[in-house]
């Protein structure tokens, strides 16, 4: 089986765990990380705006196109230790949601942790990329909380009327 | 007729280079044979050029004291123990790093100016939140946009602000206070929007553990600045020109790391970026060109005069208006006599306005966008989308506040 786990800043311990329990033994085991381009190129920006300044040697996103790199580096290298065996490694950079599901094409299941909303049950705890994912993973997902789970009470209430029967008063 | 054409194209041609940088030429190339032919061909008188080269002289100067004593802070180590001190103040809370990265970079932006943010400060807050495993882009978006609109309290802290400081005949002193609340409310009002629109990027912990590193801040570094800062203050009172305390506390570092071996005097003048100094004049000279031969009417009758609250806010919007359209430099070059006559209270209102309008793109105008875009032919350019929605959402209610602020403080300390 291959298994797909998406690693994102602060909710990924999560989804080695639930990888873990699948339980395996042939498996291939797969990490991805997507570095975001749309900071680096927003500092970039922000340096080409600086009217008059512009000297490529001291633009910033250099440093920080390095620096994501390394991030990078060591989100994978820490998701691979608390893994507990050898996983490939992906690193892409560009639009995170769609990176993601192009790795995922071909790959038993994709692990994806919730990141939105996490206070209560409901679709608000997906974030925008996470939501993007699973609406268009060509794959079996399994989506996992980062965190323990709010309670089934966390969800609103049904509405008082049943659905179908009109309100008093309208014909 | 032909003066006003050519002028006007000039002042294309050199902004244009300056938003393409072909080749990685500095952008004094295009603009300094510019300033020659506008002078040569009549356009503008040389003694006029002249005298504007001698009025915006101090401003440079002043300027490259303040990139230098930025540089020589970085050198020093000050902004990795910012980081540092940063990392430990937020113990791996998402909302408390962002607060930290809020005051961090609106200090710096103040003391330093935006370009210590932009290029200094900005890769540190990245690897500050990298190291705590938090996700970085709400803190690396709030130092793009506090370059900006921290940049509204001290004359220093924004070329744009040199410049009107020196054309509002505001003391050091006077600009500071007049411009103190409108700095708090522009960040307040950043901050909430901030807090608000990252909410869920926000919400997740560190998955780090340990703590990070300990830095100790470079205590010379700290001194000086804050020598510096009160030097300001002195010399605003003894009616000296301030750029002599930045020249000071640049001076100091600067002898300092040449006896330490750690600059020599070539990267010294580098930090001082002679070509973007140059270059700033040269510009100045080309827009006078074309306001002496007949945008300048034009834009004196666009301005609204009066410091009403409806007039600052008007002012306020023209100029994030042009500063959208053709940067925030030429605008606020081109804008600056028809306000100086106004009084300081629409100078300052044309400042948040040049100051605050940039932060609508991440590339400070809606022109240069549109210039990289077309012509750069680099399609994989990523679409940003999220930072322009942001854009869109902090703008026009900082604006609002800045300048209710700024009227507030008029009226408190007469303007």
């Amino acid at each position: 089986m291959a298994v797909l786990i998406w690693v994102v800043e602060g909710s990924w311990p999560a989804c080695v765990d639930a990888a873990g329990r699948l339980g395996w033994s042939g498996d291939r085991v797969m990490l991805i990380y997507v570095r975001e381009a749309e900071v680096t190129a927003a500092v970039a920006g922000a340096y080409a705006g600086l009217f008059g300044r512009g000297r490529p040697a001291r633009d910033p996103s250099q440093r920080l196109t390095e620096a994501s790199i390394s991030v990078a580096e060591e989100l994978l290298d820490a998701a691979e230790a608390r893994l507990g065996r050898p996983a490939q490694r992906l690193i892409r950079t560009g639009r995170i949601e769609r990176e993601v599901v192009a790795a995922a094409a071909g790959v038993d299941v994709l692990i994806v942790a919730r990141d939105g909303d996490l206070s209560r049950l409901g679709p608000r705890s997906l974030g925008r990329h996470t939501r993007f994912v699973v609406d268009h993973a060509p794959c079996p997902v399994l989506l996992v909380w980062p965190r323990i789970a709010p309670s089934v009470e966390s969800i609103p209430p049904p509405p008082d009327r049943p659905p179908g029967q009109r309100k008093p008063g309208r014909r | 007729m032909a003066a006003e054409i050519s002028s006007i194209l000039l002042l294309f041609v050199v902004l244009g280079f300056a938003v393409l940088r072909p080749r990685g030429l500095p952008e004094a190339v295009a603009a300094i044979p510019a300033a020659a032919i506008v002078v040569a061909s009549g356009a503008v008188h040389w003694a006029d050029a002249l005298s504007e080269i001698r009025r915006l002289a101090p401003v440079v100067a002043f300027l490259a004291a303040i990139l230098i004593l930025a540089q020589l802070c970085d050198d020093e180590g000050l902004f990795r123990a910012l980081g540092a001190v940063t990392a430990r103040a937020s113990r791996g809370n998402p909302i408390r790093l962002l607060t930290m990265v809020f005051i961090v970079a609106a200090a710096i932006t103040a003391i330093l100016s935006l370009d210590a943010t932009v290029v200094l400060l900005t890769p540190v807050v990245f690897a500050t939140a990298a190291s705590l495993g938090l996700r970085a882009k709400p803190h690396v978006y709030a130092c793009t946009h506090l370059a900006n609109s921290g940049s509204l309290l001290l004359p220093v802290s924004n070329l744009t602000n040199l410049l009107a400081f020196t054309a509002s005949g505001l003391t050091f002193g006077a600009f500071t206070l007049v411009m103190a609340l409108p700095w708090v409310a522009a960040v307040g009002v950043e901050y909430l929007i901030f807090r608000l629109f990252f909410d869920r990027d926000l919400g997740l912990g560190t998955t780090v553990c340990g703590q990070p590193e300990k830095l100790a801040l470079p205590v010379v570094a700290v001194v000086v600045v804050a020598l510096t800062l009160a030097g300001f203050g002195l010399t605003s009172i003894a009616g000296v020109n301030p750029a002599w305390a930045a020249a000071a506390g640049a001076a100091v570092l600067a002898v300092r790391a040449l006896c330490r071996r750690t600059a020599t005097v070539k990267s010294l003048v580098s930090a001082g970026s002679v070509p973007f100094l140059a270059f700033v004049l040269a510009l100045g000279v080309v827009v006078r060109a074309v306001e002496d031969n007949g945008l300048g009417s034009a834009i004196g009758r666009l301005v609204p005069v009066g410091s009403s609250l409806p007039a600052l806010l008007a002012v306020a919007a023209l100029a994030a208006v042009l500063a959208n359209v053709v940067n925030n430099l030429p605008a606020v070059l081109v804008l600056l006599p028809a306000a100086a006559a106004a009084g300081p209270g629409v100078v300052l209102a044309v400042l948040i306005g040049v100051n605050v309008g940039p932060n609508l793109t991440y590339v400070g105008s809606l022109a240069t966008l549109l210039w990289r875009r077309i012509l750069t032919r680099n399609n994989a350019e990523p679409q940003l989308g999220e930072f322009l929605r942001l854009g869109a959402l902090t703008v026009p209610p900082v604006l609002v506040v800045s300048v209710l602020a700024l009227w507030v403080s008029l009226r408190m300390f007469g303007g």
